[in-house]
């Protein structure tokens, strides 16, 4: 046996990735039910998603709020009852604001869901959204961003996502503390009233389902006055900011420094996005990309450093991401730039690009392991009105995509003057 | 019910093997029995930053990440106080580049200088991003040197200073290999689409050449129980004053652990649980409070932490949560409250085990405990704990005696 002899691979692009299709039905009021029946565990996950996000608010942190305050208090029930009783069947329901969507998720074992459903319904049809329960919301939401906005990291993720789409767009804007303090419960109501009461929904269901599950959700929901999802959205002006950098003392004992360096890109739809997302992926999207080994594993600036495409439906941004001694920041910025001009004059190695094409369909392959994880992957495609051959065509674009194609992409997105950049310290 | 096999080999390696074919990865888990507690109080944070250097390419092969991806395999690691684990997951007919590259960094590093010059760096990064540059970022160091005073639990993960770290030496580093990273320090927990009899194939093949090493025996100083309550004070840039109480424990292999794991669940397990109601809704004098343990190996800590809401003035929020513990501590829980935790840990057990890596990892953990079955047999232990176990614990843990109370005041 010879140990300096790698054992022969199997290349994982030869490996025939499937994506488990989904179950669909539809709810008596059209509501679409997506399921996946899959696991080994007695567990299930139920997501209603509503399109209530900050897409919809006519005032700051109502789509938040609104979708926080779901859970504290019912016309018949205090917040801590309604707790106690997810609680006491070992169940979790939580909520989630995004851009254009509001999740209500519940995880329980699956034999509890006939015990807490009813109690998912009387929180989208009856929250009450107390004056008490506000204040509170306010009061704490208020000191979390104070402590937060200590932190250059904080600080630099909310700026950069400013800069690149403008305050005033769903994907730019942010919370301060008076925002909080100028919400009141009947814009709160109004929003739920509209977007959650008589919303757009579509539900998606994972785990081990029992056999009445489709049963089980139409008597919970089936008569609501909710509408199907329609995928169709009114569109918000951007409004990216005019100066491309920023440097931002935040908090004068700081010791590092929070870059971030971001360009506005396409989403989902354009033909460039999957065949960017492994140029990504050689850039800055795993242990073994160009920017983690220069800036970590060469020089050692960082704890780590990445780059990511932002998943967002209408429109999206690509981001480099790092932390890094104060001291090192611009020669670590420098470095990114340098990157990127690599990838515009040099084509990027056939191992390299094999690498790359292995770990992105051997960790695809990871990722669809249990239905939770399945479900996530269709819920993305269904959110983002893409059908399952967009999974297929992803893997596609990984195996054959070449080096050239790669410094093509490089050339057209990776110049510097198009990327905004800000270091808070 | 989780499924395994164990068996050893001659140099001291335990492995074990988890099979389930519905996936179609592999994971290769390998736990070191050496974490921070193991550490020379001169040369503190040194378990962590190895783990760094576990990376940094082994006697034969220069570097440990590349071939793994060319596999189509990904991997991380940990370290805690008490032990190191590293993890690799990959498509399960790539298993043996996971055998060969662990087994190949079990048998020796390479050593690099340059490797040992840029993980320095990027800890002390690492140590200023969590610990230094983040508000209330030092609240576990002052803690742990206020709870202990002779174990070594009393220093972080991280280290109790930079200068440790910046100070390690190459010397440091092959001393450190040698004591801690032998086959009869570690377990080996396979799990996925593999099968007992190739999983032995491989172990025979990769892992039984290498030498078994001394088997690292620990002696560390015991814990004398506390008998005066303990409190220090800081001021620092924090918008909000903050409080913190720690209370000792006990060991993760002692019966008592179960109804100390429920009590925090009790006290702060979710909306419905007792601190969140009475001090965030009811009373309103803290914007979070939360109540745990960190699940430690030897005699751990049960903590409560909250941040005041401003105005609020600490005596009082102090005393409103010494006010809830008397009422554990004198009227106990009710049968319901009992059944509403044991059943939240039953799903959350249930939740944790959905993916082969957490399989793979508790089996592993389990093992160094003593008992890999305990992952079958927790449950009933947690369903045996009583209702008057829990008052009486409550009493003995929450005495006065045994507490920690760091004041953390804020300048603004």
């Amino acid at each position: 046996m010879n140990r300096k002899i790698a054992p022969l691979i199997k290349d994982a692009v030869e490996f025939n990735l499937q994506l488990k299709p989904y179950q669909k039905f539809a709810l008596d009021n059209g509501v679409p039910v997506y399921a996946i029946d899959a696991g080994a565990q007695e567990v299930i996950q139920v997501e209603m998603v509503f399109y209530a996000g900050n897409w919809f608010e006519q005032q700051k942190s109502v789509a938040a709020a609104t979708n926080y305050l779901l859970k504290n208090g019912t016309s018949t029930k205090t917040a801590f009852e309604i707790n106690e009783v997810f609680e006491y069947y070992g169940a979790y329901c939580n909520r989630s604001c995004f851009n254009e969507t509001a999740v209500v998720s519940l995880s329980s074992l699956s034999k509890q869901l006939p015990a807490i459903l009813p109690i998912v319904r009387e929180m989208i049809t009856d929250a009450v959204f107390s004056e008490a329960e506000l204040d509170i919301y306010k009061q704490n939401s208020k000191q979390r961003i104070k402590v937060n906005l200590q932190k250059c990291d904080f600080v630099a993720t909310r700026l950069i996502d400013a800069y690149v789409f403008g305050e005033e767009h769903p994907y730019g804007k942010y919370t301060n503390p008076e925002d909080l303090d100028a919400l009141n419960c009947h814009v709160l109501k109004d929003f739920f009233n509209q977007y959650y009461l008589n919303g757009q929904c579509a539900i998606f269901v994972s785990g081990k389902l029992p056999a009445d599950i489709e049963a089980q959700l139409n008597s919970t929901f089936g008569d609501l006055a909710l509408k199907p999802f329609s995928n169709n959205l009114s569109t918000i002006k951007q409004s990216p900011a005019a100066e491309k950098k920023y440097r931002i003392q935040n908090d004068a004992d700081g010791v590092q420094g929070a870059i971030r360096i971001a360009r506005n890109f396409h989403n989902r739809h354009h033909p460039d996005f999957m065949k960017v997302s492994v140029l990504n992926t050689v850039f800055g999207g795993f242990f073994g990309s160009r920017l983690m080994s220069n800036i970590r594993e060469d020089k050692g600036y960082t704890y780590g450093i990445h780059s990511y495409v932002q998943n967002h439906i209408h429109n999206s941004a690509w981001m480099i991401s790092t932390e890094a001694g104060k001291d090192v920041c611009e020669a670590t910025i420098e470095e990114i730039y340098k990157e990127m001009k690599l990838l515009r004059d040099d084509l990027v190695d056939e191992e390299e690009l094999m690498l790359v094409r292995n770990y992105l369909i051997g960790t695809l392959l990871g990722d669809l392991d249990g239905p939770f994880q399945i479900m996530g992957r269709w819920k993305n495609l269904i959110l983002n009105n893409l059908d399952g051959d967009y999974f297929y065509r992803s893997i596609e674009t990984i195996k054959i995509i070449s080096a050239e194609e790669l410094r093509e992409l490089a050339k057209k997105y990776l110049n510097p003057e198009d990327f905004y950049e800000i270091v808070v310290i | 019910m989780i499924q395994f096999e164990k068996f050893e080999i001659a140099n001291g390696l335990k492995i074990l093997v988890h099979e389930d074919i519905s996936t179609p990865m592999a994971v290769v888990n390998v736990i070191y029995d050496v974490g921070a507690r193991d550490e020379d109080p001169a040369k503190t944070g040194f378990a962590h930053l190895f783990e760094h250097l576990m990376f940094g390419g082994s006697v034969n092969i220069p570097v440990y990440d590349e071939p793994l991806q060319l596999a189509g395999g990904d991997n991380n690691a940990f370290t805690t106080n008490d032990l190191t684990n590293y993890y690799c997951q990959l498509p399960a007919e790539n298993l043996e580049t996971a055998f060969w590259l662990e087994s190949d960094r079990m048998l020796s590093l390479a050593f690099s200088k340059k490797s040992l010059e840029v993980q320095r760096k990027v800890v002390c990064e690492e140590f200023k991003e969590h610990y230094i540059n983040k508000p209330y970022g030092d609240v576990w160091h002052k803690m742990r040197e206020l709870t202990y005073t002779v174990h070594p639990y009393k220093w972080m993960t991280i280290g109790a200073e930079l200068s440790h770290i910046e100070n390690a030496t190459l010397d440091d580093v092959k001393a450190f290999f040698s004591k801690h990273y032998n086959p009869s320090n570690a377990i080996l927990v396979v799990a996925g689409n593999v099968t007992v009899d190739e999983v032995k194939r491989l172990t025979e093949k990769w892992f039984a050449p290498i030498p078994a090493g001394e088997k690292y025996v620990r002696n560390l100083p015991v814990e004398p129980k506390q008998t005066a309550a303990r409190s220090n004070t800081v001021k620092a840039n924090v918008p909000l004053d903050a409080l913190y109480k720690c209370w000792h424990i006990y060991p993760r292999t002692d019966m008592r652990y179960y109804t100390a794991d429920l009590i925090t669940e009790i006290l702060s397990g979710g909306g419905s649980s007792r601190l969140f109601q009475a001090l965030v809704k009811e009373k309103q004098l803290f914007s979070n409070i939360e109540c745990y343990h960190l699940g430690s190996t030897d005699a751990g800590l049960v903590t409560i932490e909250g941040k005041l809401v401003k105005g609020v003035k600490m005596e009082d929020a102090e005393a409103a949560v010494n006010e809830e513990l008397i009422k554990l501590q004198n009227e106990g829980i009710s049968q319901r409250e009992l059944e509403k935790v044991i059943n939240k840990t039953e799903s959350m057990m249930a939740f944790e085990d959905m993916t082969i890596t957490n399989r793979a990892a508790s089996l592993a953990m389990y093992e160094l405990l003593g008992d890999a079955d305990l992952i079958n047999k927790e449950l009933d232990l947690y369903r045996a704990v009583t209702a008057d176990e829990i008052k009486n614990e409550s009493k003995i843990i929450f005495d006065e005696k045994n507490s920690n109370t760091l004041y953390y005041y804020s300048n603004n």
